[in-house]
């Protein structure tokens, strides 16, 4: 059940994604290009998730576990740390560069397009990268 | 700027972001955890308890297939990844590792954390955002 779930859950994001024009970088990079021909698409996938996203918060504050009897897993953190801004800016840098995210990444890779296989072995090298140091930062302290 | 009305698509962009929206509120509402992709990907790369691992999988799996899904129905949309093979690494390389030093992407911080109005996923996704604007500029119409 869990499995399944999970399972449908990422397909219904990804055929979001598909159906949105999201899983394709050059509508992404239409959406970043302020200066130029704009194309304001993303922001009209952003208003229509949260919004459903928003209701979805909103249900969840009011419980303590999830239908499958779950915890809820919610972040807690509220700091407005170096991380989070060196992260954030690093991400857009590569978001601006490609067009990709991590979501539309692994639906390119489903399509089978060599640059998607390409951008998500990068993408989990990166990922690996962070790991890498975080244990060593952990082995040092 | 100019609106680039032959490729602005608001309702189908607005029906792909409901079901996104959707994707989200089930995963909260069923498993209690937050549709983030970097950090259900990041978590697969973590030695974490044993029970943590199969439903990431199976996220994935679905993301991965629902071209193949979307193929059985319609034909699927075209896509067009014009960044050369270096940029393209290099592009990887920093969403991979930026993602995860910044706790977040487009989903974890854009949809799920604006969803539930997080001071912080506010903050990062204005600076991801405005960075990715200021990138394409430069890219774009500095040095193009």
């Amino acid at each position: 059940m869990n499995i399944v779930l999970s399972f449908a859950v990422g397909l219904i994001f990804g055929l979001g994604l598909i159906i949105s024009g999201m899983s394709d970088p050059a509508k992404v990079l239409g959406f970043l290009d302020l200066a130029g021909h704009w194309d304001p698409s993303l922001s009209f996938v952003m208003a229509g998730a949260i919004a459903l996203g928003a209701i979805a918060f909103k249900l969840a504050s009011r419980r303590n576990a999830s239908l499958l009897g779950r915890p809820m897993q919610i972040p807690t953190a509220r700091q407005i740390d170096r991380r989070l801004v060196v992260g954030s800016t690093l991400f857009g840098i590569g978001w601006g560069l490609a067009g990709i995210c991590p979501g539309p990444a692994f639906v390119l890779l489903g399509t089978g397009a060599t640059k998607g296989i390409v951008f998500v072995l990068a993408l989990l090298t990166g990922m690996g990268l962070f790991e890498f140091r975080r244990r060593l930062q952990h082995s040092n302290a | 700027m100019t609106i680039d009305w032959n490729h602005f698509t608001p309702w189908s962009a607005l029906i792909g972001g409901v079901l996104i929206g959707l994707s989200a509120a089930l995963l909260l509402l069923f498993k209690g955890r937050i549709a983030g992709i970097s950090g259900i990907v990041g978590g697969l790369l973590q030695r974490k308890e044993r029970g943590d691992f199969a439903w990431r999988i199976a996220f994935v799996l679905g993301l991965i297939l629902a071209p193949i899904g979307y193929r059985a129905f319609s034909a699927l949309p075209e896509s067009h990844i014009d960044a050369s093979w270096g940029v393209l690494v290099l592009a990887g390389l920093l969403v991979g590792f930026g993602t995860r030093y910044g706790s977040g992407c487009t989903s974890g911080h854009g949809v799920c954390g604006i969803s539930r109005l997080s001071p912080r996923s506010i903050v990062a996704t204005l600076i991801f955002m405005g960075i990715g604007f200021l990138t394409v500029f430069v890219v774009r119409h500095l040095l193009g």
